[in-house]
């Protein structure tokens, strides 16, 4: 591979290095399948096929010839509404499903039907029972989590109007949702409405269309996902402050390597758990190993980082490359993100690929179930396949980059009212007098059609740079943490304003909250800000974006974050470009419904300068300076 | 010429991404995310079209003897002494359609505003770059190569000789 096209795949020098392991091994990663791909299918790329009815395949001609209609008579504007509301159903229905799982591990750890887990905040659950108006006056914890549990379950097929958390968004907001039709009614009843409004036939009108993707992703922002974070921070705490190390560097030459890799904490707690029983560390050392390394990949990466400081191996796009360290004895997975390409790539290797959901098995994976009722038990079973299998490890092919980064991850709300010393008001103060412009939430996957971690990091540091406080989830998160900006020092790297700001509180300048579900987490931050100062979530100096973005999640969050009130920059095109009328709609006509907007720019630098602006409109709109 | 462009009628899908290609490598912006919105809209030279359950991507055969060329009253047609290529200068066309009765493959079509007629021009610009022609590239079951008449007989050869084999 020439240098110029090396250098164009990755800016973390860990990657570069497995990326040059790898092609001197033969081995295939997602760039060279995504090289493979090119050029992509146009009609695909512009969201003009569409397959929902088997009178299709149709497709448009997007240069204005014929055809311009479906076998059914759909248009552009039609094809490409129905296939972006797809695209939002399936991210929001993967968040959410992620919600239920953790309401239901609520459920049984409340009836004691799965005895490893407890409530471990029991605070928050006091907290949101106070939200829920379930009584906790002389209960137990137990008993207020089974009411909480089943209030959160009722809130997927509700049959009471609305959804619990609407409670958190600013009163003008709401109004808006009321006025448009985009108040969501039931987590699971937007995404089964989605489906059937784009069957063939039913909605074919792309406004209509598209104000009820809105309304679904907002059951996932508002919804599933909240619910998700809330339950998660109940049964394993709410993240606090934590130090922790990120990238390829943290695998151990002499231990076994575990990585747990995917989305839902259920499992990868219970591992990180087993990985510390005696019996097993006495096993590890019998086979020769100075010890058991649980590390995290992607979103189960960042749940256990945020709890417990458990190093992060690395993120979306780099999954592939852990295994070609050669280090890796086991990689437990569960959902979402997980590519299919893992298991043959550890054949390779002495890589046992350890599928653990019903949800999601892979051909040439070891399927161990996971139980909740078992939990520690299967954990400990998983953990030990991993410590036999390190004796089959060929030191000669092991080859660990040596970088590691440093970070300060944790920054739940509560962390960071409690940084704040209890009130929102230092934060407030500083937006009002300017020392911090604005927030800017910076999210997402990685996409090998964008330099790896560039669009992250550059964005990034060009916003601090601009005194604007960024706070991250996701791949994002983990793009910082490996180029040191989730450490207090990085304040150097920020403008004079928020650089002060940083250093009196002992702060980075970017605030990891969490997996990708806990954007919610920035939604419960942008509500209280708007609520504080009596105003709608648009009127803040507010912007989001997802500059490497790839998952059909992303689409979902894109759209609840817009539908919340904040202008969101996409850093890759969304296949929508094949109908004007959409692609105007999402970009320009939505600012007139819902107070804000998508931009798409691929250049992080330029998508800097159009947050900057974004921000600093909002500020003059509010009369700051 | 290099080649031409030649067809796997078993390999073609009908997916019609040539089409795409095309349009694209005629824009102004060579990028499909901005030849979208491009006016006037970019055109397409390869035509996909389809009977009895096979597809066949037709474009110019850049004929020796081209029928087209011997009709065009303004000399906008031309076979082009070095490469073979026929091509269309349309600044000298005047949208007469004489070439259309001629052409016996139907593929030079009209712009949309009817003015200037368009074909097929082996992507010249693409060629001086040492680039496969764009339907070519694009075609993700490889039914569309660009082949010189000798690869092309080659093949064939080769094609006849292991059924030939086979058959006996």
């Amino acid at each position: 591979m020439d240098q110029e096209k090396r250098n164009q795949r990755s800016i973390d020098p860990a990657t570069l290095a497995m990326l040059d392991r790898a092609e001197a091994e033969g081995l295939e990663t997602a760039w060279d399948r995504h090289d493979r791909q090119e050029p992509q299918c146009g009609f695909g790329l512009l969201g003009l096929c569409c397959r929902n009815c088997n009178m299709g395949p149709c497709r448009i001609d997007p240069f204005g010839g014929e055809p311009q209609k479906g076998v059914c008579g759909a248009g552009a504007d039609t094809i490409v509404a129905r296939n972006l509301l797809r695209a939002i159903a399936a991210g929001a229905a993967a968040h959410s499903d992620h919600g239920r799982d953790i309401v239901e591990a609520l459920l049984h750890a409340s009836t004691g039907q799965s005895p490893d887990y407890q409530v471990k905040d029991r605070d928050k659950l006091a907290a949101l029972a106070g939200e829920l108006d379930i009584a906790v006056e002389g209960r137990s914890a137990e008993e207020i989590a089974a009411d909480v549990a089943q209030a959160a379950l009722e809130e997927f097929g509700t049959r009471k109007g609305t959804l619990a958390f609407l409670n958190r968004v600013p009163e003008k907001r709401r109004e808006t949702w009321s006025k448009f039709g985009l108040t969501p009614r039931g987590i699971d009843r937007e995404i089964v409405e989605v489906m059937h409004r784009t069957h063939i036939g039913v909605d074919n009108e792309y406004v209509n269309l598209i104000l009820h993707g809105l309304r679904t992703a907002l059951s996932d922002g508002w919804g599933g996902s909240m619910w998700a974070t809330e339950l998660s921070d109940v049964l394993f705490g709410t993240p606090e402050p934590v130090e922790g190390v990120s990238n390829l560097g943290v695998l151990q030459e002499n231990e076994v390597n575990i990585i747990v890799h995917g989305h839902e904490p259920t499992l990868s707690e219970m591992i990180v758990a087993a990985a510390r029983d005696p019996e097993l560390l006495e096993l590890a050392q019998s086979k020769g190993a100075e010890g058991i390394n649980v590390c995290g990949m992607c979103c189960t990466g960042n749940e256990l980082l945020m709890r417990h400081g458990v190093p992060v191996a690395g993120n979306f796009l780099q999954q592939e490359l852990a295994i070609i360290t050669g280090a890796v004895e086991a990689m437990v997975v569960d959902v979402q993100c997980i590519m299919p390409a893992l298991t043959s790539l550890a054949d390779c290797y002495h890589t046992e690929i350890i599928s653990t959901s019903p949800k999601a098995k892979f051909p040439g994976a070891k399927h161990v179930p996971f139980e909740e009722e078992k939990a520690l038990q299967i954990a400990g079973e998983i953990v030990k396949i991993a410590v036999e299998g390190y004796p089959k490890r060929n030191p000669e092919r092991v080859f660990i980059p040596k970088e590691k980064m440093e970070f300060v991850a944790g920054f739940s709300v509560e962390a960071i009212l409690s940084a704040l010393g209890g009130s929102l008001d230092p934060l407030l103060d500083a937006i009002k007098e300017g020392s911090i412009k604005g927030i800017a939430g910076i999210v997402g996957c990685n996409n090998p059609k964008i330099t790896h971690d560039h669009g992250h990091v550059t964005l990034t540091e060009e916003l601090i740079k601009a005194d604007i406080l960024v706070v991250e989830t996701g791949c994002t998160a983990i793009a910082s943490a490996k180029r040191g900006l989730l450490l207090p020092e990085a304040a150097q790297k920020a403008g004079p304003g928020l650089r002060a700001v940083c250093e009196a509180l002992k702060i980075p300048p970017v605030l990891h909250m969490g997996s990708c579900v806990d954007i919610s987490r920035i939604l419960v931050v942008a509500a209280a800000v708007a609520n504080a100062l009596g105003v709608d979530i648009s009127e803040l100096p507010l912007a989001g974006a997802a500059p490497e973005w790839m998952s059909e999640k992303a689409v979902s969050i894109g759209s609840y974050v817009i539908g919340s009130g904040i202008f969101t920059v996409l850093g890759t095109v969304p296949q929508v470009l094949g109908s004007e009328n959409v692609a105007a709609l999402l970009t320009e006509g939505a600012n007139d419904v819902i107070g804000a907007a998508f931009a798409v720019e691929t250049d992080p630098l330029k998508a800097a300068v159009l947050i900057v602006e974004h921000i600093s409109d909002k500020r003059s709109k509010l009369g700051l300076p | 010429m290099k080649g031409n462009i030649v067809v796997d009628l078993e390999k073609c899908l009908g997916c019609h991404s040539c089409e795409i290609a095309c349009a694209v490598e005629h824009s102004r912006s060579k990028e499909l995310f901005q030849a979208v919105a491009e006016r006037p809209r970019p055109q397409k030279r390869v035509i996909v079209e389809g009977c009895g359950g096979s597809n066949l991507p037709l474009q110019c055969r850049h004929c020796e003897d081209a029928p087209c060329v011997r009709v065009c009253p303004t000399g906008a047609l031309v076979k082009e002494e070095i490469e073979g290529v026929v091509l269309l200068h349309d600044h000298l066309c005047i949208g007469c359609k004489w070439c259309v009765l001629a052409c016996p493959f139907g593929v030079i079509v009209a712009a949309p505003d009817d003015k200037v007629m368009i074909k097929c021009d082996l992507c010249q610009e693409r060629a001086k770059a040492g680039r496969l022609p764009a339907c070519v590239e694009s075609c993700p079951t490889g039914a569309l190569q660009l082949a010189s008449t000798a690869q092309l007989a080659g093949t064939k050869r080769r094609e006849f000789l292991v059924e030939y084999l086979q058959d006996r």
